[in-house]
C-alpha cells in the first residue's frame, strides 16, 4: 500500500517556526537590537545597503537580523521591500567634491590640496585577534572620542578637490564631460545591451561585492589589464538635494555616506590622440572601499571599445558576461532553485537514458 | 516573510497598478506576436528568482477578484512551492483557489500542462527559467536576439541533427523547442516533451513569464506550435511505459517513486488532480488502497 506524500502546508509552517527559533538562538543570550547591529556591524549594514540599492541603515540592520547574518539574504529582503516603495522624486546629482570626508587618500601623489586623511581604516592594523573584545561583560574602553573624528571633514569644495582634476588641468587625463542626460534605471526598465556607461555603473554598484572583486582581480592578473592607480579614494557624507518645483530651488533632504574611487589608468594613445591617462570610476553607498576600488577597475576594463583597445576575450571586458552575472539576488535565486522539485524533467531524462542504453545494448548484442 | 502582510498593506495581488499595467502591456504584445520574447521590467518579488517570480508577476497582472486560482508544481497541487505560491495569492489577492483543473480560471504551473483538456477562457501561466531556446547553443543575448530577428534557426537544427548522429534520436526530453505559427522558435519551459502536443491549438491562453531573465511571451488560443523534428525522425512523445499504480491511467505522465532499497518502485500520475479525479470515479491502479481511517 502506498499513500502519496502530502502535507506541504504543514511542513512549510513547521519550517518557518523552526527557522524563527534558530534565528533567536539560545534565549539565555540577550537578543541583538537593531541599533547594536547598525552601530557595531556597520560594514555589513553598508554592504546590504549598497547591494540592496536602498540607503536606510535601520532597515539594513533589521534585514541582517532577520536573515541571521546571511548578507545576501538580507540584501534580498531589502530589494523586495525597495521595489514596493513609491518614487517621490529624483535628487540632484550628489557633489562628491563637496564631501565631508572621513577618509581621503591618493596613491598617486604624496601630498595634495586637502591632504591625505587616513580615517578609520583596517589598512595598517595587525590582524591579531583582540581577545579583549571577547572579555564578557567588560565595558569597552570608551575613552574620549577620537580627536581626529570630523577633523578631516571639510565643507568647502576647494579644500579637497578631486585628484583627477589636477591631471585634467594639464590635459594628462581624458576629459570627463559632465552630462545632464537622465541616467537609465535597470530596476525600472529591462536591461538592454549594449549598455551605456551609466547603466553599467548602476549594475556594478549594486552588484555582488565578491563577483566585482574577482573580476577586478582578474584584470590585475592580466585578463584585460588596465594598469590602474588609485588616483583617489574618499569616504564621507554628501548632502542629497531635491528640487522642489513649488519653491523653485533645491532643498537638502538628508545626507548619505558614500565611498568614491577614481583610478588613473594607462593609455597608449592612438594615431589621432597623444598618450593620455584614462579613468575608471567607482561609487558605492557607505564605507565600502573594497567594492569601490573593484568597481572602478571593472568599469575601466569594460570601456575597451570606447577607448579603441582590443577585446582580448577577458571576462572583465565582456559587458554581457559581467552585467548579466553580477547580481547576487538573481544568481543565488537561479542557483538555489535547482533544489526545488524537478521530478518531471528528471523522469523525462531517466526514460531517455534508459531507452538510449537499451538501444546501445541491443546493438552491441547484434554485433557480437 | 509573508506573515506580517496586513490587510491593505499591499495592493490587490501585491503589485501596484502601474507595474501591473506595464506587465499587461508586455502580455498584450506577447499575444500579438506569438512566441516572441517581450522584454519587461521584472520586479523583485518577495520570493527568490527561480521560484517562479515571472509566473507570479504574470498571474498577479491577470488576476481579478472573481478569479479561481489553481497552482501546480510538477503537476501537483501539494508540492511545497505550489502551496507557497497559492498562499501568497490567497493572502495578497484573497481570490478563491481550487485544485480542480476544470474549475480554475487561472492556472499557474511549473513544468507540466494539466492532463485534462483546458477550455476557452482559462489562462495557463508557465514559470520559465531560461526563455531563450537558443541559449545553450549561443550564450549571448545580443546574438540570440539577432538570430530570432533573422529567423536564423539553422544552429538549432544542427544541434538536433547531431543528437541523431550520436544517439540515433533527438536527445531532448524536456523543454523541447517548438516553432510558433511558422515564425518564432520558442522554449515551452521545462515541461516534458510528453506535454508538447497540448501546446498547439489549445483553446486556453498560454502565458510564459521569466522573472530573472525579464521576458514574457505567449501563445494565444488556437495557436499552432510545432515541435521541431525531421521528416525521417518525426517528433514523438515519451513517458514511463507503465500505468498509474494508483488510478490505473494509461495515458498520463508518470512520476517514478522509489519504494524500497531492493529496486522496488511504483509509477503514479504527476497530475494529482487528474489522478484523484479518476480514483473518485472508482478507477483503481495496481497498488491503490484507500487511506486507512485515522491515518495521519
Amino acid at each position: 500500500m502506498y499513500v502519496a506524500v502530502k502535507g506541504g502546508e504543514r511542513a512549510i509552517d513547521n519550517a518557518h517556526e523552526w527557522l524563527a527559533e534558530e534565528r533567536r538562538g539560545n534565549p539565555a543570550v540577550p537578543e541583538l537590537t537593531i541599533p547594536q547591529i547598525r552601530e557595531q556591524m556597520k560594514l555589513a549594514v553598508n554592504r546590504v545597503m549598497a547591494e540592496g540599492s536602498l540607503y536606510d541603515p535601520d532597515l539594513a540592520a533589521l534585514a541582517i537580523k532577520q536573515a541571521r547574518g546571511d548578507l545576501i539574504e538580507a540584501v534580498f529582503l531589502i530589494r523586495a521591500y525597495r521595489t514596493t516603495l513609491p518614487r517621490l522624486a529624483s535628487s540632484r546629482p550628489v557633489d562628491t567634491g563637496a564631501m565631508a570626508v572621513d577618509r581621503r587618500i591618493s596613491a598617486t601623489f604624496k601630498d595634495l590640496p586637502g591632504g591625505q586623511v587616513l580615517g578609520p581604516t583596517f589598512d595598517y592594523t595587525h590582524r591579531l585577534l583582540d581577545f579583549t573584545l571577547m572579555a564578557e561583560g567588560a565595558t569597552p574602553d570608551q575613552g574620549s572620542p577620537s580627536p581626529l573624528k570630523g577633523q578631516g571633514r571639510c565643507e568647502d569644495e576647494t579644500r579637497a578637490p578631486h585628484v583627477t582634476g589636477f591631471l585634467n588641468q594639464d590635459g594628462l587625463i581624458e576629459e570627463a564631460t559632465p552630462s545632464d542626460t537622465m541616467p537609465p534605471d535597470l530596476t525600472r526598465e529591462p536591461m538592454e545591451l549594449p549598455a551605456s556607461r551609466a547603466l553599467r555603473l548602476q549594475a556594478l554598484t549594486r552588484g555582488d561585492e565578491g563577483f566585482v572583486l574577482s573580476m577586478a582581480y582578474s584584470t590585475q592578473r592580466g585578463y584585460g589589464r588596465t594598469h590602474a592607480f588609485v588616483g583617489e579614494l574618499r569616504i564621507g557624507t554628501v548632502a542629497v538635494e531635491v528640487d522642489i518645483p513649488e519653491l523653485g530651488f533645491a532643498v537638502e533632504v538628508g545626507e548619505v555616506e558614500l565611498t568614491e574611487c577614481e583610478t588613473v589608468n594607462q593609455f597608449k594613445g592612438s594615431r589621432t590622440e597623444p598618450p593620455q591617462f584614462t579613468r575608471g570610476y567607482g561609487l558605492v553607498f557607505g564605507q565600502s572601499e573594497r567594492k569601490a576600488i573593484a568597481m572602478s577597475l571593472v568599469d575601466r576594463a569594460l570601456r575597451w571599445q570606447e577607448l579603441g583597445e582590443d577585446f582580448t576575450g577577458a571576462p572583465a571586458q565582456d559587458e554581457e558576461f559581467v552585467l548579466m552575472h553580477c547580481d547576487n539576488i538573481q544568481a543565488t535565486g537561479f542557483l538555489e532553485h535547482i533544489k526545488l522539485p524537478h521530478y518531471v524533467d528528471f523522469q523525462a531524462e531517466l526514460e531517455l537514458v534508459r531507452k538510449l542504453r537499451a538501444e546501445a545494448g541491443a546493438m552491441q548484442e547484434a554485433a557480437e | 516573510m509573508t506573515e506580517h502582510l496586513a490587510a491593505g498593506a499591499y495592493n490587490f495581488a501585491y503589485l501596484d497598478e502601474q507595474t501591473k499595467r506595464m506587465i499587461r502591456r508586455a502580455i498584450l504584445k506577447g499575444i500579438a506576436v506569438p512566441g516572441y520574447q517581450v522584454p519587461f521590467a521584472s520586479r523583485e518579488m518577495p520570493m527568490p528568482y527561480g521560484w517562479g517570480t515571472g509566473g507570479v508577476q504574470v498571474t498577479a497582472a491577470c488576476l481579478v477578484p472573481e478569479d479561481r486560482l489553481k497552482v501546480i508544481d510538477q503537476g501537483a497541487d501539494d508540492t511545497t512551492n505550489a502551496v507557497s505560491i497559492r498562499r501568497f495569492f490567497q493572502r495578497t489577492a484573497g481570490v478563491a483557489v481550487t485544485e480542480a483543473t476544470g474549475q480554475a480560471t487561472v492556472i499557474q504551473t511549473r513544468h507540466r500542462i494539466p492532463e485534462s483538456a483546458l477550455k476557452q477562457g482559462q489562462i495557463l501561466v508557465y514559470q520559465v527559467p531560461i526563455p531563450e531556446p537558443l541559449r545553450f547553443l549561443e550564450p549571448r543575448e545580443t546574438e540570440t536576439r539577432k538570430m530570432h530577428e533573422l529567423e536564423e534557426y539553422g544552429l538549432m537544427h544542427v544541434k538536433l541533427y547531431e543528437d541523431i548522429a550520436r544517439h540515433g534520436q533527438i536527445a531532448t526530453s524536456y523543454a523541447y523547442p517548438v516553432r510558433v505559427e511558422g515564425r518564432y522558435v520558442m522554449d515551452p519551459s521545462p515541461i516534458p516533451k510528453f506535454d508538447n502536443p497540448k501546446l498547439s491549438g489549445n483553446p486556453a491562453i498560454q502565458l510564459f513569464g521569466a522573472g530573472r531573465e525579464q521576458r514574457i511571451y505567449a501563445l494565444p488560443p488556437w495557436t499552432q506550435a510545432v515541435s521541431l523534428d525531421f521528416d525521417d525522425h518525426p517528433f514523438e512523445t515519451s513517458k514511463a511505459p507503465h500505468d498509474c499504480d494508483l488510478c490505473g491511467a494509461k495515458d498520463s505522465y508518470l512520476d517514478e517513486v522509489i519504494t524500497d532499497d531492493q529496486g522496488g518502485r511504483m509509477f503514479v500520475c504527476s497530475d494529482t488532480d487528474y489522478c484523484a479525479g479518476r480514483r473518485a470515479r472508482g478507477m483503481k491502479g495496481r497498488l491503490w488502497a484507500p487511506e486507512p481511517e485515522g491515518a495521519a
